[in-house]
């Protein structure tokens, strides 16, 4: 089973690079159970879009 | 099709400079790399092609100003300080537990439309986004800003891809636990 900390660093990579299937189960698996690491990997997918909409966001 | 005027790309100089201050982080880095992409933009103008844009050509040599930019000073400063990296280590070992568990689980922000439409979010974000520090941020806003891949990112900087995710890890980890802190508040 990962930690929350070896989930948050396979989410942040995610975010660079396609995951493997081993690694996508075992993320899965700890999503499953963890509410935190949830909340991280949506806040990751906020902190995104929020970059990307300060940057094109009309002056 | 016709060329742009000048006013056309005159008029595209806050969306461009915001573009560049974003990832260059100082004023006037950023107004001279706008200025040099204006200029360029004249010059070029017949070439222009109508296939995407004006904004959409206009980001593009933007986005390569900015990395020569970021080339020639990433031959002047080495990327990454000793200092930096041992200090920013700490910080993102300092949010869990010697278990792996967070020391604070992190909060639901509700959707993303609700977060990017509250006003003091987008406060929030960009004064935690101008703390980072100005390494770790280059990097980040490389990634984020300029969408460069990790390949790319890479070659810039003469890193390897399991550093550079180290560091773009150990960004947003910083980042969002900034936002949690002082949003949170905020909201209270």
């Amino acid at each position: 089973m990962l930690t929350c900390k070896e989930s948050s660093v396979l989410l942040s990579q995610a975010q660079e690079r396609p995951l493997g299937l081993g690694e996508r189960l075992r993320l899965r698996l700890h999503l499953l159970a963890c509410a935190g690491c949830t909340n991280f990997s949506r806040q990751l997918r906020i902190i995104r879009a929020a970059i990307r909409r300060q940057r094109d966001e009309d002056a | 099709m016709t060329a742009p005027g000048t006013e056309e790309l005159e008029q595209l100089r806050p969306y461009l400079l915001r573009y560049a201050l974003l990832q260059l982080r100082d004023r006037e880095s950023a107004e001279d790399v706008v200025q040099e992409t204006l200029l360029s933009a004249l010059e070029g103008r017949a070439r222009f092609a109508g296939k995407s844009t004006v904004k959409t050509w206009l980001t593009g040599i933007l986005k390569h100003k900015i990395i020569d930019l970021i080339r020639r000073r990433a031959r002047d400063q080495p990327l990454v300080s000793d200092d930096d990296d041992g200090s920013e280590a700490e910080a993102a070992d300092a949010l869990f537990q010697a278990d792996g568990h967070w020391q604070q689980f992190p909060a639901d922000w509700g959707s993303p439309e609700r977060a990017l439409e509250d006003k003091r979010f987008r406060e929030v974000f960009e004064l935690c986004a101008k703390a980072m520090p100005l390494r770790t941020a280059r990097v980040f806003m490389m990634r984020e800003v300029l969408e460069l891949s990790t390949e790319e990112i890479c070659k810039e900087l003469g890193i390897t891809p399991t550093n550079l995710w180290v560091i773009l890890h150990r960004a947003r980890l910083a980042l969002r636990e900034c936002i949690e802190i002082k949003w949170g508040t905020a909201a209270a």
